[in-house]
């Protein structure tokens, strides 16, 4: 397969079908995209915290402006930062070398999957700048506001915004398609269902939700380019259309979409804490199948977001049994991640550190969920800044914190030289601290009745008594991304000058440790293909003298 | 906790606070003690020299517990919380008390157009009073809203009511609120509707019985010449 396709010079990089290639793409793509997203998020707080000023590095924000950012911030977030890094970066990288294969099955489709993942970010980096502007009908695209550019007033910038969305789709589509033949197709000799690594399984059944829920959507977004672009009347009540119709369709992808990003980086988490806790994973089966469940269950939720929408009331009853049910194999999973941790031998750790913090900081994000499923308690909270803070104590964890453990994780492996460990303990708490500055004030502002995607709030008086914490989050804010900085040169720095990382510096169990680092075209000379001969987490076990038992080995 | 934080001001306001408590003491209870489990144990077991770590599959029964008992525990939390959560759904949302009276209320970018009856405490007739981003109402009384949009959508939110009800454009959707204390409060839009939503507020004035009668009584008679 992919033996005998290496490539020389830049082609290696900018045309590879090298799936360790294919996932740098991504995730030097889906940091850069980050990096914008951050700084939207700086420009539209600074708005909130000081209404009116000039802000630095940007200048006044307009009331246009403010709502293209805050829906750019959030498209960004979710579709060129969570997704690519955390199925597409990682499941790139990992699936192969944690399988023992020397590629995905599929490596042509796979670079195709890059590219028009490519075209879409930079689409809607260029909706930016477009005439009227980026699209500001927050990341949910409700029609009519979506759907006319008489009520929206950005022609251009709805166009473009949906058109990339829907070609992000098509490249997830492609790579989903890739991960779950190459599970499973191409995997090493003896390796059997409950020998795969956790987060190769995590990010398979996300890509598999993903691909069973996005199917509506994008005959929804086919119909809400029509509406823009041709004049039809899908969502126009005026033309027998129904605006709420789209409302449906886009959570019926939208909520499994949480769990498309959340299974990957418990998967992640739990081959973490496994290696750093040295501890077998506790109860594989039931961490399996609840991942499994949990998917099944986020089908039958969606319209928890549309409780005080227009549905029929009664509707509101059958989907807060099902939200409310699914907090039990949410808290199973993070039972099991906790549960682990007993009898362990526990080092503290940089990529452990993160790990941790994802579980201590995600319970914050579960629990605060149960208020918004808890229809009677919606009707009040419905769109206050106390949704915006649970979700982003959801999609922070997943997105930052758990992308952060993977990457000082598979740092060593990808790049063949160790990161900083100190530098790395300085950025971890000047990340985390400020997270729960900012987002803990914006739980309280929400209970007091702000409101999400309001520019300006000197218009609602109510809420004056409480502004000062939007000040505290704005500065907290601004000092977590400061501490970025630290990140990256940690990053470039210990990328060319970094020591030489082993094969296996954390002495860990899974295939991709038992090659070189950073490992070569086809991961493993051809000859020396592994074989597999037991589970991923057999840490301490009695038969052996040392306390961790790769999966290659005979004995 | 949460009047501390916003006035109550609506017949259904404590209910929706007692829910939003109880969820705060049950989810609230799992998450200290998950939290606290957790770093208890990160300290317990933290790395020592000399001591390994143990071998635990958790497959077997007695282990198994450690995930079944508290899993039961959480979902009988959960069926307090559905319980607690549609009783309140259902006097708010689905349940139609009898109204003393109903005003229209219109969302358009950016402005709320109230409809009040008049004199006759008819809508739709000659002696209705129209205004815009300012709702009159009596204190006490109970009130239909017919929410209606002409554009977009929009959501019309009174955070001292703790009432939300998006406007659909096509639909009218009927609601009910009954104020029980007086004074000027802040109507929000509530859902995205353009560049104008953040200034789309409006005002709602609760007024007593008497202050109330005389307003209807002076606009409504120059709405009817």
């Amino acid at each position: 397969m992919a033996q005998g396709h290496g490539q020389q010079g830049i082609l290696k990089y900018v045309w590879s079908t090298d799936h360790k290639i294919i996932a740098m793409q991504y995730l030097f793509t889906g940091m850069f995209m980050g990096l914008v997203g951050g700084l939207m998020a700086y420009v539209f707080r600074m708005q909130l915290a000081f209404p009116g000023i000039s802000v630095p590095g940007y200048g006044v924000v307009s009331p246009g402006e403010y709502n293209a950012l805050i829906t750019s911030h959030g498209s960004i977030m979710i579709f060129w930062v969570a997704m690519p890094v955390l199925i597409a970066a990682f499941g790139n990288f990992l699936i192969p070398l944690m399988i023992g294969a020397d590629d995905m099955v599929f490596p042509r489709i796979n670079r195709l999957s890059y590219q028009v993942f490519l075209l879409s970010a930079i689409l809607i980096l260029a909706s930016q700048f477009v005439g009227g502007g980026a699209f500001g009908g927050a990341w949910t695209s409700y029609p009519p506001l979506s759907a006319n550019p008489e009520y929206n007033l950005t022609p251009l910038g709805a166009t473009i915004w949906l058109l990339a969305v829907a070609l992000e789709f098509v490249a997830f589509l492609l790579g989903g398609i890739n991960f779950i033949v190459t599970l499973m197709n191409a995997r090493a000799p003896g390796m059997k269902a409950y020998d795969i690594p956790m987060v190769v399984w995590m990010i398979v059944i996300a890509s598999i939700l993903f691909m069973l829920s996005v199917g509506p959507l994008i005959a929804g977004a086919v119909m809400l380019l029509f509406d823009q672009t041709l004049g039809t009347g899908f969502y126009d009540p005026a033309r027998g259309g129904d605006p709420i119709l789209w409302q449906h369709l886009f959570w019926f992808f939208g909520h499994p979409e949480v769990y498309v990003v959340l299974l990957p980086a418990i998967g992640m988490v739990i081959d973490i804490v496994a290696t750093f806790a040295r501890k077998k994973l506790f109860g594989y089966k039931i961490m399996l199948y609840t991942a499994v469940a949990t998917g099944v269950l986020s089908f039958f939720v969606w319209a928890h977001h549309q409780f005080i929408a227009g549905i029929d009331p009664r509707m509101a009853n059958i989907f807060t049994v099902t939200t409310l049910l699914i907090s039990v194999p949410i808290a199973e999973l993070m039972f099991v991640i906790i549960a682990t941790l007993y009898g362990g031998s526990i080092s503290l750790k940089t990529p452990m550190l993160w790990a941790l913090a994802f579980v201590a900081e995600f319970l914050i994000g579960g629990v605060t969920g149960i208020f918004l499923g808890a229809s009677g308690a919606d009707v009040y909270l419905h769109d206050t800044y106390f949704v915006l803070a649970h979700f982003h104590y959801t999609f922070f964890p997943i997105a930052i914190i758990g992308t952060f453990a993977a990457f000082t994780y598979w740092f060593p492996k990808m790049f063949g030289r160790m990161m900083n460990d100190t530098l790395g303990k300085i950025h971890f708490w000047g990340t985390v601290i400020p997270f729960n500055f900012i987002f803990i004030p914006l739980f309280v502002l929400g209970l007091a009745g702000h409101q999400r995607r309001i520019y300006n709030f000197n218009n609602f008086p109510e809420l004056e008594p409480w502004r000062w914490l939007d000040v505290v989050a704005t500065t907290a804010l601004i000092v977590m991304l400061l501490f970025q900085i630290l990140f990256f040169y940690n990053l470039f720095h210990s990328m060319r000058k970094g020591p030489k990382a082993e094969k296996n510096p954390w002495k860990s169990n899974t295939l991709e440790w038992t090659t070189e680092s950073p490992p070569p075209h086809g991961n493993w000379p051809a000859d020396q293909m592994p074989r597999v001969y037991r589970g991923p987490y057999e840490y301490a076990h009695a038969d052996r003298s040392e306390d961790y038992w790769p999966q290659n080995l005979p004995n | 906790m949460v009047e501390r934080l916003i006035l109550q001001a609506s017949s259904y306001a404590q209910s929706i606070d007692g829910l939003i408590m109880l969820v705060a003491a049950l989810a609230g209870f799992w998450f200290f003690l998950a939290e606290g489990v957790f770093f208890w144990l990160i300290w317990k077991f933290r790395a020592k020299p000399g001591v390994g770590s143990q071998y635990i599959t958790g497959e077997e029964k007695h282990l198994k517990r450690w995930i079944t008992i508290p899993h039961a525990l959480v979902l009988v939390c959960d069926v307090f919380i559905i319980v607690g959560a549609v009783q309140v759904w259902y006097n708010v949302k689905q349940h139609l008390p009898e109204a003393d009276a109903t005003v229209r209320v219109i969302g358009q970018q950016w402005a709320w157009i109230f409809q009040h009856p008049g004199l006759d405490n008819q809508l739709d007739t000659a002696d209705d009073i129209w205004t815009t981003d300012d709702l009159y109402v009596a204190n006490g009384r109970t009130y239909h809203f017919q929410l209606q949009s002409r554009d977009v959508l929009h959501d019309f939110s009174v955070p001292v009511f703790r009432l939300k009800q998006d406007a659909v454009p096509g639909r009218t959707i009927t609601g009910w609120f009954q104020p029980t204390r007086s004074g000027t409060f802040d109507i929000q839009c509530a859902e995205i509707c353009g560049i104008g939503h953040g200034v789309m507020a409006g005002r709602i004035h609760v007024q007593d019985e008497s202050e109330h009668a005389a307003w209807i009584a002076q606009h409504s008679s120059v709405s009817a010449q």
